[in-house]
């Protein structure tokens, strides 16, 4: 059946099965890649969107169960000011490597410093402990999570 | 094709919009089709293509061609370091393309094979590279000395630009490119002195980051050609089975399900969109004829290669005379050690697009070894090698797991009963238990002390599969090869009666390959873990222990000073805690690793601290060499605590990232990376991390314990033996 759902402010409609995952109406069905698939258990992380503001794996997510909420995607999140910070951090502190959970890693970032602008170690634990990295790239992210958080201090 | 596929409208935060800027430019173009890689075929051209690396248009572009994939290890910006500083350019103004499959221009010297795999990117092409820049600019500056009718040697490039000194005229590269490419290609060329270098050995900004924070980086699991349905697919869950049957009448009725198709060994459903596919994959009922692997477990595997390791193997290096050393020795050990199968697990999971039209195929794939995918789809389809186009995409993880082509043969086997192109995608579970894996290893140790302590004889004896011996035959002989063996012979340590054999044995019903760190990955465990144990029977300080026996060795012998002295090697540490250490040369590399650990009550280990010292000669790119560090050190402290791949009735038991469990941020030790200033060629990184930490590792589990852990991962032993 049909489904009218907006994602980064515009909407679109899908002709899905009720139960079918968010993740793959995005990257299949409109073709927006930059939400990965990682595990599809909600297990890594690597499909996180913002769902009216919330850290969500999409890989769960069915899009019968979003209604009239908004989707945000890695596309959009840099409209966002606590998006823009965290990919500013993850562009001066060097973050990537494959890259490929970075997407998800980044939204869970930028959920975290929206909600939290100054986060504790244990805060970006708690936050972040759901996002997979394979190569590594942890003692990076929780430094340009800090960066982000200080550079929002200073720059207001 | 291009690393992002869309600008990024309005975005600010690029300092490297000429990448995102590339997408637009080169989202048409067909690899290996379209472009001019060989002077010869340049030849006439208003472009400039020195060699098959650099082609400067007219217009002013200047592109590179990397002959190595970015999977994450920095290739994509190291690699251009090193064009751009002979080439005398910033790496603003250049753009980078994948270079398609062709085993001539863009094979690996170190490899012999177009691939990327075993630390030896910036290793094969630190030479070859710089002088690809250096020719491309020593013809750009004849070309622009012809037109002024000036001596070439009053006239240097910088910045993409020739200029004159004594009149002050200039020309850029693009306006000198069709003049350039008409001048000789010089037979030799002269590199820069290293006090010359502006851009290696200085830190500089991945050019691949910018698409990678925001969504436009395109993997091999994004490419979507035009009409392009989506696949997944069940595969025999024992290796070497068969399907018996498939009732797929629950399948068919789900919506968005287009079509099943049915291999020997594995059932496809083919749809929409994967959501669809899974669905439709879950309503199959598929009975399996479990074949002859039916009852294997890890057990008889185990067993097997402890038993190999009974009968004489391939000397892989043989100094001295251990036998007679260990009959004279004041104290003799003995260990045997033994390390799992592991899984990639890389975050991307498995997949490959293919679009079969009958004389012609077409793929897309992010591959460590296009060529070998190119030339195995080529046989498998019948079809000449130039009829089959491969795209290459950026890697979301390789570890050496993108250096098999069986996942482009199975989407091509797939793609042979689909109209149109079609994305195979397994799911992760079929990609952790029909991953290739890391060989189970069997080790058998003894060595020999004098009365002093001083080491007088050593001797191993090791059984597992040869990878090398599947993948490269040539590299195989004498029942040797370079990969299984590395790490195990040639040790920093002077050791006066030195002997070690390999025993090839192939499992059954598990197929293997290479794993991050590859054959260190097996032997810097086994054998930093057993020189602790020496140190230990000699009474001695293991840094203290090593150091004695490096005489030979002054760059090892400073890393260990130097991470010995960055960790605090000596200070108390609370109770519960351990510190140990490992040393290790391979890849090119000398690294040596402090671990601090903590192991509680019930027996969990916790890293909470690695520094490590890197002499990895010149450093081209100083952070990515920190990175990799980083990244190595988490990628062996997940084998070490956690990895383990184990066999059930011929079953693989893990299959997700619950049974198959990754470091988290929750659990990442802090780590400090200590590099060596050198002028000595680049050493490979991308690996050496991960093989170095783990003996680390258990040797600080040793010092907190007393505990002896010869068997990986550490996972629940300690609790198991009642710490």
């Amino acid at each position: 059946m049909a489904f009218n759902i907006e994602i980064n402010g515009k909407p679109h409609t899908v002709d899905v099965d009720a139960d079918t995952p968010l993740l793959w109406v995005l990257r299949d069905v409109i073709g927006m890649t930059g939400t990965k698939f990682g595990c599809g258990m909600a297990l890594c992380g690597a499909c996180t969107v913002h769902i009216d503001g919330v850290a969500t794996r999409s890989c769960i997510t069915s899009v019968h169960s979003i209604g009239e909420s908004k989707v945000t995607t890695i596309e959009a999140i840099g409209a966002t000011p606590a998006g823009a910070a965290i990919q500013k951090a993850w562009l001066d502190h060097q973050v990537v490597q494959c890259g490929y959970c970075q997407s998800g890693q980044i939204m869970s970032a930028a959920a975290l410093l929206q909600s939290n602008p100054d986060p504790t170690d244990a805060d970006i634990d708690n936050a972040m402990s759901g996002n997979i990295c394979r190569c590594g790239t942890y003692v990076r992210i929780r430094e340009a999570i800090k960066l982000a958080a200080q550079a929002g201090k200073q720059g207001g | 094709m291009t690393l992002a596929r869309t600008l990024s409208a309005g975005s600010n935060l690029s300092r490297r919009n000429f990448l995102v800027a590339s997408a637009a430019a080169g989202g048409g173009l067909i690899l290996g089709l379209a472009l001019p890689f060989g002077r010869s075929e340049a030849a006439g051209s208003a472009d400039f293509t020195p060699n098959a690396f650099i082609r400067i248009g007219s217009n002013g572009e200047v592109v590179l061609t990397m002959p190595y994939v970015e999977m994450g290890q920095g290739t994509y910006t190291a690699i251009p370091m090193l064009i751009a500083e002979e080439l005398e350019m910033s790496l603003a103004q250049v753009r980078l393309e994948h270079a398609p499959p062709n085993e001539k221009l863009y094979a690996n010297p170190l490899l012999g094979v177009q691939a990327t795999g075993n630390s030896n990117a910036i290793r094969g092409a630190w030479k070859p590279l710089r002088e690809a820049g250096a020719t491309a600019r020593t013809m750009l500056v004849a070309a622009a000395a012809q037109r002024w009718g000036v001596d070439q040697a009053a006239c240097r490039a910088q910045n993409g630009e020739v200029i004159h000194e004594p009149t002050g005229r200039r020309a850029s590269y693009g306006d000198l490119a069709a003049e350039a490419s008409k001048m000789p290609v010089p037979e030799s060329v002269s590199l820069k002195s290293p006090q010359d270098f502006t851009l290696i050995g200085t830190p500089a900004k991945r050019l691949d980051a910018t698409a990678k924070v925001n969504g436009t980086a395109v993997y091999g699991i994004d490419a979507r050609p035009a009409g392009v349905k989506i696949a997944t697919l069940a595969q025999s869950p024992v290796f070497g089975g068969r399907v018996k049957s498939v009732d797929d009448t629950a399948s068919t009725a789900v919506k968005g399900v287009q079509q099943i198709v049915r291999l020997d060994d594995a059932v496809a459903i083919v749809a929409d969109h994967m959501g669809a596919a899974k669905k439709g994959l879950e309503a199959l009922r598929i009975e399996w004829d479990d074949g002859p692997n039916a009852a294997l477990g890890t057990e008889q595997v185990a067993r097997q290669l402890e038993e190999a390791t009974l009968k004489t193997g391939a000397v892989a290096q043989n100094v001295g005379d251990v036998e007679m050393a260990m009959a004279n020795a004041a104290t003799r050990l003995k260990a045997r050690y033994e390390v799992p199968f592991l899984a990639h697990a890389a975050l991307e999971p498995m997949n490959c697009t293919v679009h079969f039209r009958k004389e012609e195929c077409e793929i897309w794939i992010g591959s460590q070894a296009v060529a070998r995918v190119q030339a195995m789809a080529a046989q498998a389809l019948g079809l000449p090698q130039d009829k089959v186009i491969v795209h290459n995409h950026l890697i979301g993880g390789g570890f050496g797991r993108r250096l098999e082509a069986d996942g482009a043969l199975r989407a091509v086997e797939i793609a042979k009963h689909v109209d149109g192109p079609v994305k195979v995608v397994w799911t992760r579970e079929e990609d952790i238990q029909h991953d290739m894996y890391r060989p189970y290893w069997f080790d058998r140790l003894s060595a020999g002390l004098d009365g002093e302590g001083r080491p007088v004889a050593w001797s191993n004896r090791f059984a597992g599969s040869s990878v090398i011996a599947r993948w490269l035959p040539p590299g195989f002989h004498d029942g040797l090869d370079l990969d299984s063996t590395e790490g195990a012979i040639n040790l920093p340590y002077d050791l006066p009666n030195f002997h070690v054999e390999y025993v090839r044995v192939e499992p059954p019903g598990i197929p293997t390959a290479f794993w991050r760190s590859v054959g260190p990955s097996h032997n810097v465990f086994v054998t930093e873990s057993f020189i602790d144990e020496m140190a230990a029977a000699a009474r001695q300080d293991p840094v203290a222990f090593r150091r004695s026996l490096l005489s030979k060795s002054p760059r090892a012998k400073a890393v260990l000073d130097l991470a010995a002295e960055k960790a605090g090697w000596g200070e108390a540490v609370p109770k519960g805690r351990g510190r140990g250490v490992a040393l290790q040369f391979v890849f090119g590399s000398y690294l040596a690793m402090v671990a601090d650990v903590e192991v509680s009550e019930d027996g969990a280990v916790r890293v909470h601290r690695a520094v490590c010292a890197v002499d990895v000669g010149t450093a081209v790119n100083p952070d990515t060499v920190e990175a990799q560090v980083q990244g190595g050190v988490i990628f062996g402290t997940t084998a070490a605590l956690y990895g383990e791949i184990t066999l059930k009735n011929g079953r693989v038991e893990q299959a997700n990232f619950d049974s198959y469990q990754m470091i988290r941020m929750n659990e990442a030790p802090t780590i400090e990376v200590h590099v060596v200033k050198s002028e000595e060629p680049p050493g490979g990184l991308g690996e050496a991390g991960t093989s170095l930490i783990v003996p680390a590792i258990a040797n600080a589990v040793f010092a907190a314990t007393g505990r002896r852990l010869r068997k990986m991962p550490i996972g629940t032993a300690l609790a198991k033996q009642g710490n």
